[in-house]
């Protein structure tokens, strides 16, 4: 096992004691994560629970007012090679005068250094990831000219580029279409085949039980975290949406949590 | 043209082109108006490096300008931070506030030395061929040309070694910061170039007129390319062309070139605004004339292929019908009705529209689209 020899067994992400706060208020209070390597693990909880400031925080992208973050046992610095992000799509600016290719092609920016411009092996390499999520007739397109779901799989072809082992992924199902969705599903079998470990925000509980392995639910506090068949009851998403939670399984729960969150 | 001429073309060029380079990523950046804010600014570190060495030529005034420029950075970021005030409205309280600065310190202290406030705010491009650089008694050509030039041949190196880390940090800071590439220091290295080309070209075209070249040429770049590098090559042409019209204007008018640069900076805008090929107003007018009457032909297809061979064909089928159903105008249906016949869509038999093969096709074409 490559993974087990490089790291010897350690948690794919160890955030101990993790206590966020903009401005005075606390965001995340007191969060523990613990992620195994090999996993596909949702964030799952209301708005404002403080899930994209977890995943920031592990990226070492909001400095923590307490905890720590440990990547395989180490500090986030010397382990940024392992990591890749996938951002919100409405994070960016899709009018940026760039095409496909080369959105996928800064995927390979953290392995260059600074100066080292990308050469025929970065964009090869941006080629086959783009590929890979069956967007190679799109490589010369404008990112404009996208649709929500290509736009998506255009940032996970960036984060395959990556050839990390740990993926950080914020919200990759949110406004994308049937088939996407999908593609995006065996995309993340295929990387969990492979040994790497995914966790990802994630929106749709009807999903949870079928896309994810693990679950962690979220409200400022860690609510609970574990398998999801362990963890994913109806009790624990009560504590963590406040009470307005149906049921779970096969009712229309999901969408009843959208609107009342 | 006489050499003064010539010097003052290239001064132009020069300046034309060095701003267009920070400029277009300013523009990508939405922080426009703070080209405008260190350009202002930057007169208090003129002012301040003055005090220190007493001495207008001295390069220690860029070096104090492009530290205020900065300051100018740090202080509207410090501001908006609070939450309290919106980047906008910080921008507008941090640069009038060491501009006036500036401007009280040069009225009150410095009363006798030759920096006053309109050559701040417009510049004076025709005097550049008069101050030289003649070491050694050997004329070189006029300042302004070798300090742009510099200024021009920095912000060109730094493009190139850079591109990569300013593309990355500008279009998705959060994956830069976590590649390592540090979003902040990309930022005020940004900033340094655009405080360095502000003050540079202040000299030649005044404060306000940078703020003409540095976001006038890439913004219609912008809207004539989606590739990146080639945004760069337009704004500089754009800038330079521009340059040269406003000088040749400024002839022709016998005004002040540096206004009649940027009044070029302006029409070269407009132009394009109007005439971009695929983003300009009048292909956009267009393609939105073409689409409707499009879609107009698409309907009457559509509801003469839904009720081909229905008992309602007769009736549905009637040229005055559409007008009805389709709340077309009579001009307007007549005319859909024309163009469709003419395409070879429909047929117009006894009264009744009845559709081609060929017409029947572009329906079903439609319908599933």
């Amino acid at each position: 096992m490559r993974i087990g020899l490089r790291t010897g067994g350690a948690l794919a992400i160890q955030a101990t004691d993790l206590t966020l706060a903009y401005q005075q208020r606390p965001v995340l209070w007191d969060v523990d994560l613990e992620v195994p390597q090999g996993v596909l693990m949702a964030i799952v909880g209301p708005n404002g629970a403080g899930k994209t400031t977890l995943l920031r925080a592990v990226l070492g992208l909001l400095q923590p007012a307490a905890g720590e973050v440990l990547i395989f046992g180490q500090p986030y610095a010397s382990q940024r090679r392992r990591v890749a992000y996938v951002p919100q799509r409405g994070s960016v600016d899709w009018d940026f005068p760039t095409t496909a290719l080369d959105i996928v092609t800064m995927g390979t920016y953290g392995g260059l250094g600074w100066v080292r411009r990308p050469g025929s092996s970065e964009r090869a390499r941006a080629a086959a990831a783009l590929t890979e999520v069956g967007m190679e007739c799109y490589a010369d397109r404008q990112i404009s000219q996208l649709s929500g779901g290509q736009q998506q799989r255009i940032f996970l072809a960036r984060a395959l580029v990556q050839d990390a082992d740990v993926y950080l992924m914020d919200e990759p199902f949110q406004g994308v279409d049937a088939t996407t969705e999908r593609a995006i599903v065996e995309l993340l079998r295929a990387l969990r085949a492979d040994g790497k470990t995914v966790v990802a925000v994630h929106h749709d509980l009807q999903t949870v039980t079928e896309y994810f392995d693990e679950v962690t639910l979220l409200n400022v506090r860690r609510i609970a975290g574990g398998p999801v068949e362990r963890v994913f009851t109806e009790e624990n998403l009560r504590h963590t949406y406040g009470g307005r939670v149906a049921g779970i399984g096969g009712r229309a729960m999901g969408n009843d949590l959208e609107s009342a969150s | 043209m006489t050499s003064a001429q010539i010097d003052v073309l290239l001064v132009a060029v020069v300046v034309a082109a060095a701003c267009a380079i920070p400029g277009t990523f300013l523009v990508l950046r939405r922080m426009a108006m703070m080209s405008d804010a260190i350009s202002h600014t930057v007169l208090l570190g003129i002012v301040l490096a003055f005090f220190v060495v007493s001495d207008l030529g001295s390069p220690i005034l860029i070096a104090g300008a492009a530290l205020v420029g900065l300051l100018t950075v740090v202080l509207v970021e410090a501001v908006s931070r609070t939450g309290l005030v919106r980047e906008d409205a910080a921008i507008g309280l941090v640069f009038p506030a060491l501009f006036s600065i500036a401007v009280i310190l040069i009225s009150s202290l410095a009363g006798d030395v030759h920096l006053d406030s309109d050559a701040v705010l417009l510049g004076e491009i025709a005097f550049a061929p008069f101050n030289r650089f003649a070491p050694f008694s050997v004329d070189l050509g006029p300042i302004a040309l070798w300090v742009m030039g510099a200024i021009l041949l920095i912000n060109l190196a730094c493009t190139a070694l850079f591109f990569k880390e300013l593309k990355l940090a500008t279009f998705d800071p959060a994956l830069a910061a976590a590649l390592g590439f540090s979003p902040a220091i990309v930022h005020y290295g940004l900033m340094s170039l655009v405080s360095i080309t502000a003050v540079g070209a202040f000299d030649a075209v005044g404060s306000i007129l940078v703020v003409a070249l540095m976001i006038g040429p890439p913004a219609a770049a912008y809207l004539l390319t989606d590739r990146l590098p080639r945004m760069l090559g337009l704004s500089v042409a754009i800038g330079a062309a521009s340059a040269v019209a406003g000088y040749w204007l400024a002839r022709v008018l016998d005004a002040n070139i540096a206004g009649s640069m940027a009044t070029a900076v302006g029409i070269a805008f407009i132009l394009v605004l109007l005439l971009a090929p695929q983003r300009g107003l009048v292909a956009t007018a267009r393609r939105q004339r073409r689409q409707r009457w499009t879609f107009a032909r698409q309907m009457l297809l559509i509801h003469l292929a839904t009720h081909e061979g229905t008992p309602a064909e007769t009736d549905e089928s009637r040229p005055d019908h559409m007008q009805r159903h389709m709340r077309w105008p009579p001009a307007f249906a007549n005319r859909v009705v024309r163009t469709a016949t003419e395409r070879g869509l429909i047929v117009l038999e006894n009264d009744q529209l009845r559709l081609t093969a060929q017409g029947r096709h572009e329906a079903r074409a439609a319908a599933v689209r």
